[in-house]
């Protein structure tokens, strides 16, 4: 189970990644964000964003339309 | 790294040069989206792209001279022909058009996205220029930006691994 769950389902690029980082910015080092989307292009940006940030992508899976991703905050 | 902040210290500037709604949008994703990742980013607004730093913004899009514009609509994609764009109104249509589609499929409104970028302190810079030239005074334009030319851009340029003109 995630510390924090983000809801971004309908948010087009770039709002996901915006509000994820919005929400990571706040959580504690180690802390697991876990992000629902229906943007099929977020699933290679949040790769991007984790490679370029440091932040851990722990999961991305896919159900029906759901994009379900886990980030680890890095220090 | 450091997540938050820092990390990596990559930089980018971009010049700002178009202010309709359609070119609004690639200097506004960027500029938030770099900047979520940790990159120092700067964006010089020169030209009609010193529009997009108004208070108010009133952004449209017009059809004419653009042959790749077609709309989704009754189930097609329809383009505009150059003639029909000269009839006073059907900018405006198309332009109430494309806000329509964007609150439909959730893409941010430019307002959203440059209120994220001053939020995430995008270093904002208006050219001081385009500012005598249309006659605009730094009371028509949001808080923040400073204004510069192009020494000013040419500074933050050099210190930048990604320069855009956009």
């Amino acid at each position: 189970m995630a510390d924090q769950v983000l809801d971004v389902k309908g948010l087009n690029c770039p709002l996901p990644i915006l509000r994820a980082k919005k929400a990571l910015k706040d959580m504690a080092t180690g802390a697991t964000l876990e992000i629902l989307a229906t943007d099929p292009g977020a699933v290679k940006d949040f790769e991007a964003f984790c490679r370029t940030t440091g932040n851990e992508l722990v999961e991305s899976t896919q159900e029906d339309k759901t994009f379900r991703f886990i980030i680890r905050r890095a220090a | 790294m450091n997540a938050d902040t820092g990390t990596n210290a990559k930089a980018m500037s971009m010049i700002v040069t178009k202010g309709s709604l359609d070119w609004a949008y690639p200097p506004f994703i960027l500029a938030t989206t770099a900047a979520a990742m940790g990159l120092k980013v700067s964006m010089f607004f020169t030209f009609y792209g010193l529009t997009l730093l108004k208070k108010k913004l009133d952004l449209q899009v017009t059809t004419l001279g653009n042959p790749a514009m077609s709309m989704p609509m009754m189930g097609m994609h329809m383009g505009m022909p150059n003639i029909v764009s000269a009839i006073p109104g059907v900018d405006a249509a198309a332009s109430a058009m494309m806000k329509n589609l964007i609150k439909k499929k959730g893409v941010a409104s430019i307002e959203e996205l440059r209120d994220m970028a001053v939020e995430s302190d995008v270093k904002m810079i208006a050219c001081q220029m385009t500012m005598d030239l249309f006659e605009y005074k730094t009371d028509d334009l949001i808080e923040g930006p400073e204004l510069g030319g192009a020494a000013t851009y040419i500074e933050e340029a050099s210190k930048s691994e990604i320069n855009l003109f956009i």
